[in-house]
């Protein structure tokens, strides 16, 4: 079922809402926001999409297959608690970087969680969807 | 020493990160699930050997204090259980390589298998309460999609009462916890004892103790609660029946365990009475359900519930030897059951049934799978030598040492009737003669990847009757470690 006013909108939504979901991200570092939420945001982008010009095309554009975003995303967040155990430091303490960034402020360990926790979140939704959709 | 907690934890959820990126590549997936839980079995032993010579081990993740932070703790009755966790943990992934269908593998068995056990480990070793549901939680999500993963009638149909009332359990939990937090302000499960002797309102603190009783409670199997389990256990493949009968109703014991030694023992005299009584319930309704069934594996589902009352016995009883019956006992029941669920699995294999009016024969053609079953099966039972004699004689000692002549008179009655139950199997599965039109007989081998955990297993219930002084002495630290932890 194709729909020209979808199809129009979500060309711009798309992209709309994937910075939305990183703006999220980021944000949450300091604010409300974070990991969860962000990609939630995403997941609901490659949905729309999904809806809008079908499975194939989605699982397209996303470029990678879902299962891997999980275990990438686990396998960052894993990474982000294991480098404070390397410099002696329990699992998962917050190392943080020296300088600071002009946009994101001290930046440090715990956005490394929070790209984990996007990207697990953006493959678990998409696995689910996707495969849904394909039903 | 404190990145030693992390390691039963971590290596589980790596696995499992690490099975999901080969999603196609099952016999890479076989190898690491066998290769990870050794690993994982190593971790825990030397988490052991440092708990006991250096006493309990903390760690603070992330680096937060105390109170406000997540903090993993390591006591003995923790590293003891972990041990067994890995122990139960290989023994069902070697078993698996034998017994798993390809369609199973191909959907995500084996890092399910690791997400269960990171659940299990991690409900062992926090020390936050609210930390603990999470484990709960994670530890439940992976057991519901391990019981439906096939997607057969009977497993759908057991896995609806399993997630129900298991979610009910949850939901209860987080409520006590809610409530607990608002009374007192702490999640840390330490600084919780501590703030609980605080509490002015004795009614409010043992009505929070019998929510947390009736959520565990559920989880446990403990009587009336049990009705999920029996419904559910026999309906997966034999090596995800075996792991779920050796931990996860056990992580609802350890739970009570620890939650009625650490917080609640304001009322010990109403609390841990009504322990006992539950104990008795549970030991004799497990026990008679048992004797009704014909079905192997459903024999074996009740059995657990009865084992579940002895455990409970040493809880209620609430003396350092009762408590230290109870871990002994942990130790063996976890053994000696999944022995038998592997049992049960051979069986299968080599008579395609697992109801006990269609089996026969097997003492003649499998003398050695008889051996296999009759050693765990005595030892549930109680008989001497073996290890579960050892661990109903500490419970029966502490319970007459306590004055409690009832709960000790139906302890030793189960025991007659565990005896009489397994014998049942016995006789029917392995002493009675064959059935002579038995085309169902399937000509499919078993191969070692079955023999060798079974036997495993069963050669450690075995050598646990012979180890029991040490055992004992090791179960008697554990215990006073819980009550002078305060």
């Amino acid at each position: 079922m194709f729909s020209i006013i979808l199809s129009t909108a979500v060309r711009y939504l798309f992209p709309l809402m994937l910075l939305f979901s990183v703006f999220l991200l980021l944000r949450g570092h300091n604010d409300a926001g974070g990991g969860f939420v962000g990609g939630l945001v995403a997941a609901a982008a490659f949905a729309l999409y999904a809806i809008a010009y079908g499975v194939p095309a989605a699982r397209r554009t996303l470029g990678v297959d879902s299962r891997v975003l999980i275990s990438l995303g686990l396998l960052v967040a894993v990474g982000s608690g294991l480098w404070p155990v390397f410099s002696g430091q329990p699992f998962l303490t917050g190392v943080w970087a020296k300088p600071t960034l002009p946009v994101l402020g001290k930046v440090g360990t715990p956005l490394l969680f929070d790209v984990g926790v996007y990207l697990a979140v953006v493959g678990v939704m998409m696995t689910i969807i996707l495969t849904l959709a394909e039903e | 020493m404190g990145g030693l907690l992390v390691l039963p934890i971590l290596i589980p959820l790596l696995t499992a990160v690490a099975a999901l990126l080969a999603w196609k590549r099952r016999s890479f997936q076989r190898a690491l699930s066998v290769l990870s839980t050794t690993g994982l079995l190593g971790a825990a032993l030397w988490l052991l050997v440092v708990v006991w010579q250096n006493g309990t081990q903390t760690l603070q993740v992330g680096n937060w204090p105390a109170p406000f932070g997540i903090t993993l703790v390591a006591d003995l009755l923790s590293a003891i259980m972990v041990v067994l966790a890995g122990l139960i943990g290989l023994a069902v992934a070697v078993y698996s390589l034998g017994s798993m269908d390809p369609d199973r593998e191909q959907f995500g068995y084996y890092p399910l298998l690791q997400v269960l056990l990171m659940g299990v480990c991690g409900a062992f070793l926090t020390g936050d309460l609210f930390n603990l549901y999470v484990w709960f939680e994670v530890m439940l999500i992976a057991s519901f999609v391990l019981m439906t993963l096939g997607g057969e009638r009977a497993q759908l149909e057991g896995a609806i009462k399993y997630v129900t009332l298991n979610l009910m359990a949850s939901a209860l939990f987080l409520a006590g916890v809610g409530i607990l937090y608002g009374v007192t302000g702490a999640l840390n499960m330490a600084d919780l004892a501590r703030r609980l002797e605080q509490v002015r309102q004795p009614g409010l603190v043992t009505a929070l103790a019998l929510l947390f009783l009736i959520a565990f409670g559920i989880k446990a199997a403990m009587f009336p609660l049990f009705f999920w389990l029996p419904a559910s256990y026999h309906t997966p493949p034999v090596a995800v029946s075996a792991l779920f009968s050796g931990l996860l109703t056990k992580v609802g014991v350890y739970a009570l365990i620890r939650v009625f030694t650490l917080l609640f023992v304001q009322d010990v005299e109403f609390t841990h009475t009504l322990i006992l009584v539950l104990a008795g319930l549970t030991m004799v309704t497990g026990v008679l359900g048992a004797v009704a069934q014909t079905e192997f594996r459903r024999l074996l589902s009740f059995h657990i519930i009865s084992q579940i009352g002895y455990l409970l016995m040493g809880l209620g009883l609430f003396t350092p030897v009762a408590l230290a019956g109870t871990i002994f006992f942990m130790v063996h029941v976890i053994l000696a059951k999944s022995a038998l669920f592997l049992v049960s699995g051979i069986v299968y294999r080599l008579q395609g049934s697992y109801d006990l009016k269609k089996l026969g024969g097997l003492y003649r053609s499998q003398p050695v799978l008889a051996v296999l079953f009759l050693f765990p099966a005595l030892s549930l039972a109680g008989l001497p030598p073996l290890s579960g004699f050892f661990a109903k004689l500490s419970l029966i000692w502490a319970g007459l040492e306590a004055g409690q002549y009832g709960i000790v008179a139906v302890a030793l009655g189960v025991g007659l009737l565990t005896l009489f139950s397994m014998m049942k199997i016995w006789d029917q599965a392995f002493w009675k003669p064959a059935m002579e039109d038995d085309s169902t007989k399937s000509s499919q081998s078993s191969s070692w990847a079955l023999w060798l955990p079974t036997v495993a297993l069963a050669g450690l219930t075995v050598l646990l009757g012979f180890a029991a002084g040490p055992l004992f002495a090791l179960s008697r630290q554990a215990a006073e470690q819980l009550l002078g932890g305060r």
